[in-house]
């Protein structure tokens, strides 16, 4: 059944292979939980059934208790059976939304359930809408075609459609020398400040982000404006921006880590015809500072098991580093979106003189345990349900959804994922305890319980 | 329709599952969407479990929306029989599949006749039942398959009556609210009683020794959520007496004894079995819990009001237990097994001036804040609306968080277990004691805490949008932050602050 391939050394070019896609990840309908931080006046309300709560509580955990702005609209039997209106149903609960919260726009998150009995979110929220008063948009985040962060992509692709053709009149008309250009990609405030900030060093101010603090600030779209992601994970949103749109879309690689960083701001100056001023040199000043984790980081190797479509920058980011990169699992490529991307990953493995990694779309997490035990990376970057036993394996961990939820873009960041990177490592050699190493060894690679 | 911020139960297929991973090499195969397996993630954190969760995901996707999962069932079905030897594997169908509607029974026996492993479908509706009551039927189910394919089998081996008076634990598994150290203040327990346990399952139980259950002369079934339905089967089946009194606080143990003594009295006329030397001997040496409650610190417990909620089990034993043993005055105890209310009515009555039973966490809220108690005993649930009202709070029943898997020894049940609860009980009250009277006379200490603040004496001034930015960093640390970036500011001769000297200060120093 398994199969072990082992990287070669003469691999100089990128490699792609599919699994079985029985892999562990987060359900996209997590993406409320930042989301709706983000977004400041609105409420998420996730059509689905108490297998969505129950993660959603659990996945949160505290979150739950400071009066979030999401809740479930949770199917009973009645509702499978339709023996009662979906219509009236989402009615009454998006009156009861209004009247206890008055949000400024109430996102749907279509399920599982949803799909399956083919409720027509769309429809109902348009004729809910004029009813109301509340905009009301749908997002189908579920996990029969989605994992995790894609959550955010089908939200976002769904905003596109309600940002302006015109920016309002009220807004001051900005003095700059290029087109106008907008930002994608839910991020903390104080991370899209300091990516403005590091835009503006080269002239180039921005016309807005997707989404915006508040769902009345939407930037407005239309064919003169240029848009640019900060994650890998927006690809539908890139798509929708540039058809239903017609925005241009600029290619480059994503703001994680100062190569990455670099990378995104030397391809908008490029697009835009802007002049970089001293880019070169902000970059190879944050790789000093980064020097001091550097040491230790360099030739160590790195395993993603894969589940939230970070990975090929977070690769490329450590391979620069020093690191060997075995396998690169993702839960879905889109080879045109990630295409810049994947073109630094390649040459900066030929830069570092190391073997290009083995990417694994929809991994089979059985089988990569297989290979993380016939490989014995340094570090395995995974999902928490296999954290613990790989650690009793003597295999250190990172926590996977650290990245999702850690302030990871731009120059200023870059120290925080070597943080993060390093901390297992960091640990382990802090720890002096030589019968734990003992006990550890000896512990079963298969599903099965041996102790008493 | 159902507006729903949180729950107290989880769905059906989280007890299935609970119920499955507990058993020693059994492999459940959830029929369910991608990130539905965060059952992996919780057993991983919350019981710091050291193995791989036995339970994968035979993933439905946009194809088997098309065109059925039958393959992909069976083939996942084979493929973990192959690749982990299991002794049984379980289909466990979600809420997913309870809408596909597929025969998934008809996979399971397509799959049954390749592979070696036995294989089930758990028999639970996810639109009918919840967490608990799932578990208790498939527990049950389990049990039920195993004693019936070993009466079928050719050669079908007797199981014989232990000599001494043995019993079975039923109903301690994974995740459970404090199961392990439970089974271990139970066997404990039991070894002072001169019985031996026989078998406990399902945690860490092998399937094939389900047989074995007969061996034991009566079962013990310490939480009523799960295990019930398995001890009644057994009664049926066997004639298996079964105790289901939880020995939770001293009154408690003595029932749980007393029903023991009578069962072992029936089953064996030639002895006659008389416990009561042992439970003098443990109240009055082991358990400090009822010298505590005669203590004169207990005096002032007398007569406080407590509210008191959680399943049906810790619920209800915790309102006897304040009430007939320590003196607490239960205004209002409360379930969320809503099916099981009848049981829990009749446990409380007398005991407590209203009972609650409900599944709506804002209702529990609200009587909470209405009632004023000076403690709640409840879940994590009760321990934050207590936090919100500043009322003092003991959780004593899942749902709980990782806090509430300690590693420490901190039983429930038994005479360890009631010392357990009366710490707890006692400390809950002090500390709401205490803050009275921190409010009375003004707080601990008087001194104003003087910040290190270095902008007095600077000259250095922040721009709106350099405020704006530091008012984005979290409270706890924000006051280091303007430090560090004045002292920046400083060093480089900035004097005016904008959010770009802010964040370059943040590079600069680490």
């Amino acid at each position: 059944m398994t199969n072990i391939i082992k990287t070669t050394p003469t691999d100089t070019s990128l490699t792609f292979e599919c699994e079985t896609g029985n892999y562990h990840t987060f359900c996209p309908i997590s993406c409320v939980s930042w989301l709706y931080q983000k977004i400041e006046d609105s409420f998420f309300l996730v059509v689905g059934t108490k297998t969505c709560g129950y993660f959603l509580q659990n996945a949160l955990g505290v979150m739950i208790f400071a009066e979030p702005r999401y809740a479930i609209a949770e199917l009973e039997e009645t509702d499978i059976s339709a023996q009662v209106n979906d219509y009236l149903e989402l009615k009454r609960l998006c009156l009861q939304i209004k009247h206890d919260r008055n949000p400024s726009v109430i996102v749907w998150i279509g399920t599982c359930t949803t799909e399956i009995i083919k409720m027509d979110l769309e429809g109902m929220a348009r004729r809910l809408e004029t009813e109301i008063q509340v905009p009301t948009i749908v997002a189908r985040a579920n996990g029969l075609d989605y994992a995790f962060t894609q959550g955010e992509d089908t939200v976002l692709a769904a905003l596109v459609h309600r940002c302006p053709e015109q920016p309002s009149m009220g807004s001051a008309v900005q003095k700059r020398n290029h087109p106008p250009l907008v930002l994608f990609g839910s991020l903390p405030s104080s991370v899209a400040t300091q990516l403005e900030l590091d835009l503006k060093q080269h002239g180039i101010s921005i016309d807005g982000w997707l989404p915006a603090q508040r769902y009345s600030q939407l930037p407005a779209l239309n064919e003169d404006t240029y848009v640019v992601g900060v994650n890998p994970f927006l690809s539908r949103t890139a798509a929708a921006l540039m058809r239903r749109r017609k925005c241009t879309l600029i290619g480059a690689p994503f703001p994680i880590g100062p190569d990455g960083t670099h990378a995104w701001i030397k391809a908008i100056c490029d697009t835009l015809k802007v002049k970089p001023k001293n880019l070169d040199q902000r970059e190879t000043a944050m790789w000093q500072k980064l020097e001091s984790y550097l040491p230790n980081l360099r030739g160590k190797s790195v395993f993603f098991m894969g589940d939230n479509l970070l990975e090929i920058s977070l690769a490329r980011f450590l391979t620069r580093c020093g690191i060997i990169v075995f396998e690169v699992g993702i839960p879905y490529l889109d080879k045109r979106f990630q295409g810049a991307e994947l073109a630094l990953l390649e040459s900066t493995c030929n830069k570092m003189g190391v073997p290009t990694p083995r990417i694994v779309e929809k991994p089979d997490n059985y089988n990569q345990i297989q290979r993380i035990r016939e490989l014995q990376p340094d570090l395995v970057i995974t999902g928490m349900a296999h954290a613990n036993p790989l650690e009793a394996r003597g295999i250190s961990t990172k926590w996977s959804v650290e990245f999702t939820f850690a302030q990871i873009h731009g120059f200023t960041n870059s120290r925080d994922i070597l943080e993060l990177v390093s901390r297992p490592l960091r640990r382990n050699n802090a720890l002096e305890n030589p019968q734990m190493e003992n006990m550890m060894s000896g512990v079963n690679w298969a599903n099965r319980r041996e102790w008493q | 329709m159902k507006l729903a911020y949180w729950m107290y139960a989880g769905p059906a297929h989280i007890g299935t599952l609970r119920v499955a991973s507990s058993f020693k090499n059994v492999h459940a195969i959830m029929h369910a969407p991608l990130g539905d397996d965060y059952f992996n993630v919780m057993r991983s954190m919350l019981e710091r479990e050291r193995d791989f969760t036995p339970v994968t995901a035979s993933i439905v996707d946009r194809h088997v929306l098309a065109r059925g999962s039958q393959d992909k069932v069976v083939d996942n079905l084979t493929r973990k029989a192959k690749e982990e030897a299991s002794d049984l594997i379980l289909l466990t169908p979600t809420c997913t599949s309870s809408i596909l509607q597929e025969d998934l029974a008809l996979f399971v026996e397509r799959a049954s006749q390749t592979i070696n492993s036995d294989v089930l479908l758990a028999d639970v509706n996810h639109y009918r039942v919840n967490e608990f009551q799932a578990a208790d039927r498939t527990f049950e189910q389990i049990i039920r398959f195993f004693i019936e394919k070993n009466e079928k089998s050719v050669n079908p081996k007797e199981y014989k009556r232990t000599i001494n008076p043995s019993v079975n634990i039923l109903g301690i598994f994974t995740l459970g609210f404090h199961h392990h150290h439970d089974c271990r203040e139970l066997k404990r327990l039991l070894n002072g009683l001169g019985i031996e346990v026989n078998l406990v399952f399902p945690e860490s139980g092998l399937v094939n020794d389900i047989p074995k259950l007969k061996q034991a002369w009566f079962n013990l079934v310490p939480y009523r959520e799960v295990g019930l339905m398995a001890a009644m089967y057994l009664k049926e089946k066997y004639n298996m007496p079964y105790v289901s009194v939880t020995p939770i606080g001293t009154i408690n143990i003595g029932e749980f004894i007393s029903q023991v003594e009578n069962i072992l009295n029936s089953l064996d006329e030639t002895q006659s079995w008389n416990f009561n030397q042992y439970v003098k001997h443990q109240m009055q040496v082991v358990s400090q819990a009822g010298w505590f409650a005669r203590s004169i610190d207990c005096q002032n417990l007398t007569g406080k009001p407590a509210v008191v909620f959680g399943d049906a089990t810790h619920a209800a034993a915790m309102t006897k237990l304040l009430v007939r043993e320590i003196g607490v005055r239960v205004v209002c105890a409360g379930t969320y097994c809503t099916h099981d209310a009848d049981w829990f009515g009749e446990q409380v009555q007398g005991l407590t001036n209203e009972v609650l039973i409900t599944d709506d966490y804002t209702q529990v809220g609200n009587m909470i804040a209405r009632l004023e108690p000076t403690a709640i005993f409840g879940t994590q649930m009760e321990r934050h609306i207590g936090k919100r009202l500043g009322i003092p709070c003991g959780v004593i029943s899942a749902p709980v968080h990782i806090q509430n898997f300690p590693l420490g020894y901190r039983p429930f049940l038994g005479y360890e277990g009631a010392n357990q609860i009366a710490d707890l009980v006692y400390n809950s009250f002090t500390l709401g004691m205490e803050d009275h009277l921190l409010e009375i006379f003004g707080g601990h200490d008087t001194k104003e805490v003087i910040t290190k603040s270095l902008s007095n004496d600077t000259g250095l001034s922040w721009t709106n949008d350099g405020l704006a930015e530091l008012q984005k960093v979290p409270g706890f640390v924000r006051n280091k932050v303007k430090r560090n970036t004045e002292q920046f500011a400083r060093e480089q001769n900035i004097m005016t602050i904008s959010a770009e000297t802010l964040y370059a200060a943040k590079e600069a120093i680490s």
